[in-house]
C-alpha cells in the first residue's frame, strides 16, 4: 500500500477503549487506527485489499492482544473452512511478533468490518489481502513492546530486541517475558507504520515452513476437530434451543397458498408452524419463505415437516416451473451455433476458419452442481431486549449481520455474528438466507434461541446452484498443425440474475474467469458470449466460472495437439507462446479478480512453467501400457497458475480408474504450504467428482436430486490412488 | 433418555443429551458423518433409532480418544494433517476405528472398503488412506 496515495491517517484513536481493555483483562491491547479513505472520484482506481469493503486494517490493537501470564491472543476474522486461514493468519502474526507458538491462541472475530477491515471470505483472497496487514500490526506490536523493556531497563530501545517471547538486552544479556511488559507496552504510543521494521525472510520462523509434526505448528484447530469439540454451525450449546427445519417452496419464485399443520401438530415435540416470508425473485440473499416448523429437537421438526400439508402457486414462479435441465441443454447447444455478443475479437475468424486445412470443434456442457458442503446450512440466533445474537458457519459475517439487520428492522449495532467453523464452504456460505430464516424465527420466540437446520434434501433442492454451462469451440489448423483460427461461445446464465433483472449475459467477472482471459497466441480469435436464462438461483461454486471455461478450453486444446498430430504438452506450450507478461486490459479483462494489473498480469511465464513442473514430475512422455495416459490441463484462476497431469486408465468395460495426480501450482509466495497442498489435494478430488460423478438435474423446475444417493460427490474409491 | 423410541440416535445425542462432537450430513447412512460405536461397532447414528441401543455401549467422538486404538488413529490424523473444515472427520475416525478393532492390519483395499461410505467434501481421503496405515503402523510409504 502506498502511504502517499491515501493520505494515511495514524491516530490512537481510542486510549479509553484499551485502558478499559487493560483493566478488564490485564491484557496488552495496543491501540492505533489507519484508516483507509475510499478513492474519490478522478483518482486512481483501487485494487485488492484497497478496493474491498472496508478495507484493511493493521491496527494491533484490534488483532493482538498479550495477557499477564505470556499468552498471545491473535483475533482472526476471516472464515475457516478447511483451508487453514485460522492457522495461516496466526503463523503470519506469531512470526513477525516473535511468539513462541506453543503460547498463541487464536480466537475468531465477530463480524464487524467497520472494526476488522473486510472480512468476506470468498475469492481466494485471506492471505492475499492481509498477509501484510497483519505482518504490520504484529510488528508495530514487538516494536512497542522492545520500547517497554528499554524503559524498563532505562537503555536505549535500539539496544532491545524481541526474541522469542522475550525481549532481551543485547550487552546485559537481561531478558523481560513478553508477559511481564505487556502492561507498560500498551501506554506507549503506536509507532508509524513506515517507521516498522518488517522481519526479513530469514528470520522467519513458521511463515514458509512445513507444520505437520515434529513441534511444529500444527492446524490450530485439529486437536478440536478430532475430539469433537469443534463448534460447527449447529453445536453452540445454548439453554432452552428450540430447533426448526422449513418446508420451502419446490421451484424457484413459487409462492405459499395454504398450508394444513394439523397432523405436523400433534407429532411429539413440535411447539408452533408458521409462516416465513420469502421475496420471490430475485431471491439474493434473502430467504426463499416457506413454511417452519418449530420444535423441542431436530427430529420433531423433521417429522412434523413431513406431515404438512401444502399447496403451493407455481403459477408466481413464471416460467421456471417448467424449466427442464436436459431441454434446457439442447436450448443452449441450439444457440451455440449462431453468432452472440462479441466479448473479443481479433483478425478474421470466419476467413481463418475457411482457409484451414484442418477445422475441428467441440461442444461440451457442465451440468447444474449443488456445492453439497458436508455440514448443511444451520444457523442459531436468540433475540432479547432489542437486540439478536447469531452463530452460524457464514463466510461472509458482514453481510450476514446486515441482512439480518435489514430484515428485522435493527440496527446493524445490535446484531452480533459469531462465526463458528464453517463445515465446508465453497461460495455456498457466502450467502446468508439460512441465517435470516433463524432471525426471523428468533423475533417470534423471543428470549430463546432458535436454531435453524437444513437437511441434505433442502441443501440440493435449494441451493444457490453452479450455472449449467455450454462452450462451443472450434479451431482451424494449418498444415503443419498450427492453430489460425479460434472461436469461443460460451453460454451459461449469470450470478448476475441473483441480484437484479437477468442479464441473461455473463458479467465481466464471469468472463474473466478464464475466458476472455485466454492466452492463447492465435491469430484470429473471437470470443461470444450468446444469451442464457436463469430458472433457479445462480451462486459462486468453487472457482465459479473458472470451471467450465477450464474444462473446454482445456479439453479442446488436447483435441486440437491431437488433430495437428502433435504431442499435447508440447502443442500447449505453443498455444501459450513465449514467457511474456499479458496486461489484462488487453484481452479485454477489466476486472482481474479485482487485482491491480501491473502487480497480477497474466503471465505466461508461469503458465509455462507449472505445465513444465507438472509433465516433468509425471514422466511425461513415458511409455504407457494399452488403456493407460496422461492428461494435461493448466489454467489461470484468481491469480494463480495450475496445471495437472493425470494418470488415468479406462478398462474394456469402460471404467476409469485414476492412478496419479501430479499437480503443480503458483499461487506466489506461500506462508503455509502444507495447507497449499493440502487444498490442491481436495480440489482435485472434488474436480474429478465434478468431471465424472456430480449432476444436478431439473424436471418441472424441481431439482430430482434428494441425497447422496442420487447427487454422487466423490468418495475415498474415486480419488487419485496418489495426488 | 426420555424420548421416543423411534428418535434417531443422532438426534438424541445431539440435541437431548447435547454432545454435538457427531455430525448430520445426510440422515439416510449415506454419508458416515453421524458414526457412532455400539458396543464397539460402527453404526450409523442418523438411521439408528434410540430403541436400538438401549443397553448398549455407545461410543462417540468425544470419548474414542479413550480407546487405544482411537487414540492412534486421531495421533496419525493430526500428524497428517488430514482434516480440512474438519466436520466428516468425527465419523471418519470412528469409522476408521472400527476398521482398526476388527482389522488391526488392513491393506489399500480394504481401506477403501470400509471407508467407502464415509463421504468428505473437502476430498482428504489419500490423507485419510495413509492415517490409516499410520494408525496400523505400517512403515511410511507403503500407503
Amino acid at each position: 500500500m502506498n502511504s502517499d496515495r491515501y493520505n494515511l491517517r495514524l491516530a490512537n484513536v481510542s486510549r479509553r477503549h484499551f485502558l478499559k481493555g487493560l483493566a478488564a483483562s490485564g491484557a496488552l491491547v495496543i491501540a492505533a487506527r489507519w484508516d483507509v479513505p475510499m478513492a474519490q472520484q478522478g483518482e486512481a482506481p483501487q485494487y485488492g485489499a484497497d478496493a474491498m469493503p472496508h478495507g484493511w486494517v493493521d491496527d494491533p490493537n484490534v488483532f493482538i492482544r498479550i495477557d499477564e501470564d505470556g499468552t498471545v491472543t491473535i483475533i482472526n476474522h476471516r472464515a475457516e473452512m478447511g483451508q487453514g486461514i485460522r492457522t495461516s493468519l496466526v503463523m503470519v502474526a506469531a512470526d513477525e511478533l516473535g511468539a513462541d507458538w506453543e503460547r498463541v491462541r487464536v480466537e475468531q472475530a465477530i463480524g464487524h468490518e467497520e472494526r476488522y477491515g473486510n472480512q468476506n471470505t470468498d475469492g481466494s483472497r485471506s492471505m492475499r489481502h492481509w498477509f501484510n496487514p497483519f505482518r504490520r500490526a504484529a510488528a508495530a506490536a514487538r516494536t512497542m513492546l522492545e520500547q517497554a523493556a528499554a524503559e524498563r531497563w532505562n537503555v536505549p530501545a535500539a539496544a532491545c530486541r524481541a526474541g522469542v517471547h522475550v525481549v532481551t538486552h543485547a550487552s546485559s544479556g537481561r531478558e523481560l517475558g513478553f508477559g511481564e511488559i505487556a502492561a507498560a507496552a500498551s501506554r506507549l504510543p503506536v509507532p508509524d507504520r513506515d517507521t516498522l521494521r518488517l522481519k526479513p525472510r530469514d528470520e522467519w520462523r513458521y511463515i514458509g515452513q512445513e507444520n505437520t509434526g515434529n513441534g511444529r505448528p500444527l492446524a490450530i484447530d485439529g486437536a478440536d476437530i478430532v475430539n469433537g469439540r469443534a463448534i460447527y454451525g449447529a453445536d453452540k450449546a445454548l439453554d432452552d434451543k428450540l430447533y426448526a427445519v422449513i418446508a420451502r417452496p419446490p421451484v424457484y419464485g413459487a409462492t405459499l397458498v395454504s398450508v394444513d399443520d394439523s397432523a405436523a401438530l400433534q407429532v411429539p415435540g413440535v411447539v408452533r408452524v408458521m409462516e416465513i416470508a420469502g421475496t420471490g425473485q430475485p431471491a439474493g440473499f434473502e430467504p426463499l419463505g416457506g413454511v417452519a416448523v418449530v420444535a423441542d429437537n431436530t427430529w420433531a421438526a423433521i417429522e412434523g415437516r413431513r406431515v404438512l400439508e401444502i399447496e403451493w402457486d407455481t403459477d408466481s414462479a413464471g416460467d421456471n416451473a417448467a424449466y427442464d435441465s436436459a431441454a434446457y441443454r439442447q436450448v443452449l447447444e441450439e444457440r451455440a451455433q449462431s453468432p452472440g455478443k462479441v466479448i473479443r475479437t481479433r483478425g478474421d475468424v470466419d476467413t481463418a476458419l475457411a482457409d484451414a486445412q484442418t477445422r475441428i470443434e467441440e461442444t461440451y456442457y457442465m451440468p447444474h452442481l449443488a456445492h453439497a458442503t458436508i455440514e448443511p446450512p444451520a444457523a442459531l440466533a436468540r433475540l432479547a431486549d432489542g437486540k439478536i445474537e447469531i452463530w452460524a458457519p457464514v463466510q461472509a459475517p458482514q453481510a450476514t449481520r446486515d441482512g439480518v439487520a435489514n430484515r428485522l428492522g435493527l440496527a446493524p449495532e445490535d446484531v452480533v455474528v459469531n462465526q463458528t467453523l464453517l463445515g465446508g464452504g465453497f461460495g455456498r456460505k457466502s450467502k446468508p438466507d439460512f441465517v435470516l430464516e433463524a432471525a426471523s424465527l428468533a423475533r417470534e420466540f423471543e428470549g430463546r434461541p432458535v436454531q435453524v437446520q437444513w437437511t441434505r434434501e433442502d441443501d440440493l433442492h435449494h441451493d444457490y446452484f453452479h450455472a449449467v454451462s455450454v462452450d462451443r469451440l472450434e479451431a482451424g489448423l494449418d498444415r503443419d498443425g498450427k492453430a489460425l483460427a479460434w472461436r469461443h461461445r460460451t453460454l451459461s446464465p449469470s450470478i448476475g440474475s441473483l441480484f437484479a433483472p437477468d442479464p441473461l449475459h455473463k458479467g465481466d467477472f464471469e468472463l474473466g474467469m478464464g475466458f476472455n482471459t485466454v492466452p492463447f497466441d492465435i491469430p484470429a480469435m473471437r470470443l461470444e458470449n450468446p444469451e442464457a436464462p436463469a430458472h433457479v438461483r445462480i451462486g459462486w461454486f468453487r472457482a465459479v466460472y473458472n470451471l467450465p471455461h477450464a474444462f473446454a478450453i482445456q479439453s479442446f486444446a488436447a483435441e486440437m495437439a491431437a488433430a495437428a498430430g502433435r504431442d499435447h504438452r508440447d502443442y500447449l506450450l505453443e498455444l501459450l507462446g513465449p514467457a511474456r507478461q499479458i496486461d489484462p486490459r488487453d484481452l479485454g479483462d477489466t476486472w482481474n479478480y479485482g487485482e491491480d494489473p501491473a502487480r497480477y498480469p497474466i503471465d505466461i511465464g508461469r503458465f509455462r512453467a507449472v505445465v513444465e513442473t507438472a509433465t516433468e514430475a509425471a514422466g511425461w512422455g513415458r511409455e504407457r501400457p494399452a488403456g493407460r495416459g496422461l492428461g494435461l490441463a493448466v489454467h489461470h484462476s484468481f491469480v494463480s497458475y495450475t496445471a495437472i497431469v493425470l494418470d488415468v486408465e479406462v478398462n474394456d468395460a469402460g471404467e476409469v480408474t485414476i492412478h496419479s495426480a501430479d499437480i503443480a501450482f503458483d499461487c506466489g509466495p506461500q506462508v503455509n504450504p502444507e495447507r497449499i497442498r493440502s487444498q490442491m489435494e481436495g480440489a482435485c478430488v472434488m474436480g474429478i467428482g465434478i468431471a465424472m460423478h456430480s449432476e444436478i438435474t431439473l424436471s418441472e423446475g424441481r431439482v430430482e436430486q434428494d441425497n447422496f444417493h442420487q447427487y454422487q460427490i466423490p468418495r475415498i474409491t474415486h480419488a487419485p490412488r496418489s495426488i | 433418555l426420555d424420548v421416543p423410541d423411534q428418535m434417531p440416535l443422532l438426534w438424541a445425542l445431539r440435541d437431548v443429551v447435547k454432545l454435538t462432537g457427531t455430525k448430520f450430513g445426510c440422515g439416510i447412512a449415506q454419508c458416515g458423518a453421524c458414526t457412532v460405536h455400539l458396543d464397539g461397532e460402527a453404526v450409523r447414528s442418523c438411521v439408528t433409532p434410540v430403541s436400538q441401543a438401549q443397553g448398549k455401549e455407545i461410543t462417540t467422538i468425544e470419548a474414542i480418544g479413550a480407546d487405544e486404538v482411537g487414540r492412534r488413529v486421531q495421533e496419525a490424523w493430526l500428524d497428517l494433517g488430514v482434516a480440512q473444515c474438519g466436520y466428516c472427520q468425527g465419523g471418519q475416525i470412528m469409522n476408521a476405528t472400527a476398521l482398526l478393532k476388527q482389522e488391526p492390519d488392513p491393506d489399500d483395499a480394504r481401506i477403501m472398503d470400509a471407508m467407502a461410505g464415509n463421504l468428505c467434501r473437502c476430498g482428504t481421503y489419500n490423507r485419510i488412506l495413509k492415517a490409516i496405515h499410520r494408525a496400523a503402523g505400517h512403515e511410511e510409504g507403503q500407503a
